[in-house]
């Protein structure tokens, strides 16, 4: 099989709204976490939620990149899918070393045109208002997928897929298998989410697992996660195919693992975790030995973080506790969907820059956990253990872990 | 509302939620021997607090463990004086 490289990156994040802007506030712990108004929806004076603060982007002007026939005929989910695979296939030249038949587009998407579907349909309602034409193809969730296709030309295989918090981390993951099976020369994959509306911030304040007070993974007081959104893509394609034509090579990815719980609707089980983890490393014909850094799932909840580090330690055994750990949701928030390419990035940025990020947010580091979380600064990365592994453990125990190798010339 | 009618509510809406019969939902009972998860707890106090105009705090919840604590959070809460509506008007 052949080896797989990633090419090119593109993100529109809370943190920046572009790869640089991303890397700059990843690793000077600059969040995009803050507190946010009254909702136009609201009908008294407060949100009436118990959360106060979301990880949202600002400064996103989509008639700076899309034509404004493109803008009205998108939801914001898939103009920032559109202009993050744009950044990723500009830096890659992707298209211009690629047959377009060739080329796959593989996104993570759990929630599609979640604003103009809830638009809509509280005018109609409401008011027994018409629905706009545009509804449907703004509210599919294939419509990121489909508009990055279109925007770039690309005719190969192309689709979204969901799997809630995990969906960007499989999305990454099929990418990877069809360029190392050779069923496509280059994958252009991640993923994209802009749910954060009226109805799926009051559906998340109901199932009560976002923090009342701020996103602190790993920390004894933890108490939930902070929601988010945004895009983050990767470019992938065979190290033959980028050394053929001297393209940059920003890392590589080397296996992916995926499980089910098989459990619970919302409650993990370490096992299923462990069991993603461990094919990962299968995957990639990887000695634990050889993971110097895993971007953990860390939305900051009780029990995913509890759960995740049992998986963790029931994968690495004694090992577990002497490899650095960091959630990154402490700075992007939990973006759904797109939450696993936005780490995938992070991952990736951390092994080129041999600087693994700071586990953010943190205020007592859990001591029942049992792990070495990256506090307060960045770390330098251990030359020795060149892997890194990107968890996502999602809604409905779906596992997906994506590993990474640092490249070196 | 009586404390008694608080009671039966209150073991109406547990049994409902897990398709138990009613006579099985008992104070002493805790959630565990009912098989109530922390995800069927959420569900429960989401029904209690609709019907009993109430809002259960989170860290009220995550100390509920038998249906007796329930019935009894419901009658303090309703003998509260800040006592806030958790559904929301239109």
């Amino acid at each position: 099989m052949k080896r797989v490289v990633i090419t090119g990156l593109g993100c529109v994040t809370p943190i920046g709204l572009n790869v640089p802007e991303f890397e700059d506030s990843l690793f000077h712990g600059r969040s995009g976490i803050a507190p946010f108004g009254l909702f136009p929806e609201a009908v008294e004076e407060s949100n009436g939620l118990r959360f106060n603060q979301i990880a949202s982007i600002s400064g996103f002007d989509p008639d700076q990149h899309l034509a404004s026939g493109v803008t009205t005929a998108t939801n914001r989910t898939a103009q920032y899918a559109i202009v993050a695979a744009r950044q990723a296939a500009s830096q890659s030249s992707l298209m211009q070393h690629h047959a377009p038949e060739d080329i796959a587009v593989i996104l993570g998407c759990s929630t599609g045109g979640r604003s103009s579907e809830e638009a809509e349909t509280a005018k109609l309602y409401y008011r027994n208002a018409r629905v706009h034409p545009l509804t449907v193809t703004r509210t599919m969730a294939s419509a990121g997928a489909s508009h990055v296709s279109i925007d770039l030309g690309i005719t190969g295989p192309v689709f979204t897929l969901s799997t809630a918090c995990a969906s960007a981390t499989h999305a990454i993951g099929l990418a990877f298998q069809m360029v190392r099976s050779g069923m496509a020369t280059a994958a252009i994959t991640g993923g994209h989410e802009a749910p954060l509306t009226w109805g799926f911030l009051r559906a998340w304040d109901s199932i009560r697992v976002v923090s009342p007070t701020s996103c602190r993974p790993f920390s004894a007081d933890r108490d939930g996660m902070t929601l988010g959104e945004g895009a983050a893509m990767l470019t992938l394609e065979t190290l033959d195919s980028a050394l053929a034509r001297n393209a940059t090579i920003y890392g590589e990815i080397v296996g992916f693992g995926m499980s089910a719980d098989a459990t619970h609707i919302t409650q993990p089980q370490s096992a299923g975790a462990a069991a993603a983890i461990r094919r990962a490393l299968a995957d990639a014909g990887a000695q634990p030995e050889q993971v110097g850094y895993i971007n953990a799932h860390g939305t900051g909840t009780q029990v995913n973080d509890a759960v995740e580090a049992a998986a963790i330690h029931e994968t690495f055994g004694p090992l577990a506790p002497t490899i650095p750990v960091s959630s990154t949701k402490g700075l992007h928030g939990h973006a759904m969907g797109a939450t696993g390419a936005v780490e995938a990035l992070a991952t990736v940025l951390a092994l080129r820059a041999s600087q693994l990020p700071a586990n953010v947010g943190v205020t007592q580091v859990d001591p029942t956990l049992n792990l070495d979380i990256i506090l307060d600064q960045p770390r330098p990365a251990d030359p020795t253990r060149d892997l890194a592994l990107s968890n996502s453990l999602a809604f409905g125990g779906l596992n997906a872990v994506l590993a990474f190798r640092r490249y070196a010339q | 509302m009586q404390e008694l009618d608080i009671e039966r509510r209150c073991i109406e809406i547990i049994a409902k939620s897990k398709l138990l019969p009613a006579e099985a939902v008992t104070r002493d009972k805790t959630f565990d021997e009912l098989g109530i998860d922390s995800l069927d707890k959420i569900n429960i106090s989401f029904e209690v607090e609709e019907i009993f105009s109430i809002t259960i705090p989170d860290d009220a919840l995550g100390s509920l463990r038998t249906v007796g604590d329930v019935v009894d959070g419901v009658v303090r809460l309703r003998q509260s004086t800040s006592i806030e509506s958790a559904a929301p008007t239109r």
